[in-house]
């Protein structure tokens, strides 16, 4: 029963790190229609920012709990900056392009960053420092959840609260669902609808960063690749749950988190991933509206 | 805009990408050694760079912008590259044609085998272009998993020869069908999905094939991967290494003239226009009485059939594989190729390829950067020139009043 526990514990924990990442995935989605290929990369680069900057501080000597915020903030405003500059550099120039153009220039853009990442640092695995102590109360759950995974369920819990409150309540969230429904009728409201997208890159980016800070603390290590395997189980998350949907992603993302854990757990190790891409395949053969999503009907 | 006004924009730009790549340029640490290294340099480097970059662009965007504006008193006829020129002439295109076939032939003759080998690499990359062509340019079908269908090519010829000692030849049509059996099993269910998702969904199906052929030891020896593939013989004979190099290159030079000829037939017949039509709108395509999904899967399975061809020549001229060699981005190298030729253009294609394959090649101090490169192409040929280097000319009747007459 512990290891059912265990595994179940370990597959919530999976997937509120997807659900980070997947919400990026399905609000841009939701908003200009596009698969952003490269949100992957964009979670790796805050992975990345976030590596750099903990390491340096913890060389000169930072205390930890200010290593982590720093690394936190930064880790956030390079992911954003990132994300906007993509959105304006491959996707604006395509907003009226056939569908496959922008697809292919996201592709474009993720083999880019991952390449540039691989030329300015490394090829190589890099530790991670340990940026989350054991804490002493958990010792006697400790063979069931680590300290780890109870600051990412809080950590992510916050989070899709602040979301949820940000698109419910403020002005922005509002011209984001209104830009959502209808970009023309949105722009007639008085909607600075290029400004609302570039919000939207922006807000995904930075729960992304998030989330590429709390998995790399998690396992332990990063590299230049990882940004392609979370970025595509993300994907299968936000497409699960129902693309544009999201409330749906974070489903989603849990699904899929738990469906790995017990995999895993109770088949094989060794197919990881290929549970995740045939889950991918299966969901959008026979359902491709997802668990939340409307099906979408094509009017001619 | 005033050159100050531009120039004050430039430099801001400039600024925001010095900020936006400061940390993974300018900073450099070992976890291990606990040593930082700040490398400034760098960040002058991209300063300078985009600077320039910008200044380039919008000298270019200039430049057409008054090209535009002259060209528009005059008559609206399409301009043509001298290339179009030249395959619109039947004299002309046939002696091009008749000069790039004498210099393929003497080819090996004048230069090393290692040239000769690099030049097979990059015939390949031509077939698997024009194969990649059929599905993405003809039909509009963005395949990113084309490389699972090459390693299941090269994985047949390598397996069928590890056990049954089969030779190339025989295995050569095997791996083309398997290929394209996968093909039709993929597209069965999936052809039926919209465009973006389909390439997901092709994406997925490409790991998958990686994946099971790293985990599934016993069936193909895992990361290790499998050596000692025999090369292809020819009636029965053996070659040395240096003339089986040459043999090679003679073999491929005659797989790519069959491919072009082949897709050249495809791409005017009725199968071929159907695809073209599908491709601008599936709708109106239908209503028209076209079968969609026929005519998606055999799209979809006669690119697969070349992608399998290519893989046991692949297998047969490195004789050793594993999973390594069919990542992701050799499906992204492939479209990359087809997207700057121009999708859709034979003659595209084949330029596309020779361009990507050999420059990195030559250029060696380049060939760090090929893969920063192609993501910038793919990015660049998107947003300057979405029909590609070489786009494709469709074919237009065009009344003439003089002939009319003629016709009773």
């Amino acid at each position: 029963m512990d290891y059912f526990i265990e595994l179940f514990l370990g597959g919530i924990t999976r997937g509120a790190i997807y659900a980070l990442i997947a919400l990026g995935y399905t609000m841009v989605y939701g908003i200009i229609g596009l698969i952003n290929f490269a949100h992957g990369e964009i979670y790796m680069i805050g992975a990345f920012t976030s590596f750099i900057v903990a390491t340096v501080l913890s060389i000169y000597g930072f205390p930890l709990l200010a290593i982590v915020l720093i690394a936190g903030v930064a880790a956030v405003i390079w992911s954003s900056a990132y994300g906007y500059t993509v959105e304006k550099i491959a996707y604006k120039p395509l907003r009226h392009a056939p569908r496959l153009s922008p697809l292919i220039s996201a592709i474009g853009m993720s083999v880019f960053l991952q390449n540039y990442v691989l030329l300015a640092q490394t090829s190589d695995f890099l530790p991670f420092p340990e940026l989350i102590p054991e804490f002493a109360f958990m010792e006697p759950v400790a063979h069931i959840i680590g300290s780890s995974d109870i600051i990412i369920l809080i950590t992510t819990a916050v989070i899709m609260i602040i979301l949820t409150v940000v698109i419910k309540f403020t002005r922005v969230g509002k011209a984001m669902r209104a830009t959502a429904q209808d970009r023309t009728m949105a722009m007639l409201v008085g909607i600075n609808v290029n400004r609302i997208i570039s919000a939207t890159f922006i807000i995904g980016s930075a729960l992304a960063a998030i989330g590429g800070l709390l998995i790399a603390s998690h396992v332990g290590q990063i590299n230049f690749y990882i940004g392609f395997l979370a970025g595509i189980k993300a994907f299968t998350a936000a497409v699960l749950g129902g693309i544009g949907s999201i409330p749906g992603a974070v489903l989603g993302s849990l699904v899929l988190g738990l469906t790995e854990s017990f995999a895993t757990g109770y088949v094989s190790s060794d197919y990881e991933d290929v549970f995740a891409f045939s889950l991918l395949v299966l969901i959008l053969i026979f359902k491709p509206s997802g668990l939340l999503g409307k099906a979408e009907t094509k009017k001619v | 805009m005033s050159v100050f006004k531009q120039g004050m924009r430039g430099l801001f730009i400039s600024l925001w990408f010095m900020f936006l790549t400061f940390p993974i340029m300018v900073i450099k640490v070992d976890p291990i050694e606990r040593i930082v290294r700040w490398r400034w340099e760098n960040c002058l480097y991209i300063g300078v760079g985009t600077f320039l970059v910008y200044f380039l662009l919008q000298y270019l965007l200039h430049r057409k912008l008054q090209s535009v504006e002259s060209n528009t008193e005059k008559d609206n006829e399409p301009r043509e590259s001298i290339i179009h020129r030249i395959i619109a002439n039947p004299q002309q295109r046939n002696i091009m044609v008749g000069i790039l076939l004498a210099v393929a032939i003497i080819f090996p003759y004048f230069s090393s085998s290692y040239q000769t080998n690099v030049m097979t690499t990059a015939l390949m990359y031509v077939v698997l272009g024009l194969g990649l062509n059929i599905v993405v340019g003809m039909a509009g079908l963005l395949d990113l998993g084309y490389v699972a269908f090459y390693a299941v090519g090269a994985y047949t010829y390598a397996l069928l020869n590890h056990h049954f000692q089969l030779g190339f030849w025989t295995v050569l049509p095997i791996g083309g069908g398997l290929a394209a059996i996968f093909g039709i099993m993929l597209g069965f269910p999936v052809l039926r999905l919209r465009g973006d998702y389909l390439a997901i969904v092709t994406l997925g199906f490409g790991e998958i094939i990686r994946l099971v052929l790293e985990n599934w030891g016993e069936f193909s020896k895992g990361p290790s991967g499998i050596s000692n593939i025999a090369r292809p013989g020819f009636f029965g004979m053996e070659f040395s290494l240096d003339s089986a190099i040459i043999y090679l290159y003679y073999l491929m030079i005659l797989f790519v003239i069959v491919t072009i000829f082949i897709v050249n037939r495809l791409q005017d017949s009725r199968l071929g226009r159907a695809w073209i039509a599908l491709r601008e709108d599936e709708i109106a395509c239908q209503a028209m009485g076209i079968d969609k999904r026929k005519t998606k899967l055999v799209a979809f399975s006669l690119g697969a059939f070349w992608a399998g061809i290519i893989g046991v020549v692949f297998a047969a001229k490195t004789t050793f594989i594993n999973p390594a060699s069919f990542t992701f981005l050799e499906s992204a190298i492939i479209l990359a190729i087809v997207v700057l030729g121009g999708m859709g253009s034979i003659v595209g294609v084949i330029f596309g390829a020779l361009v990507l394959i050999l420059l990195p090649e030559y250029l060696r101090a380049l060939s760090e950067y090929r893969m920063l490169a192609f993501g910038a192409i793919l990015v660049a040929m998107m947003v300057f020139r979405p029909q590609g280097l070489i786009s494709n000319i469709r074919r237009t009747y065009r009344f003439d009043k003089t002939q009319s007459l003629n016709v009773k």
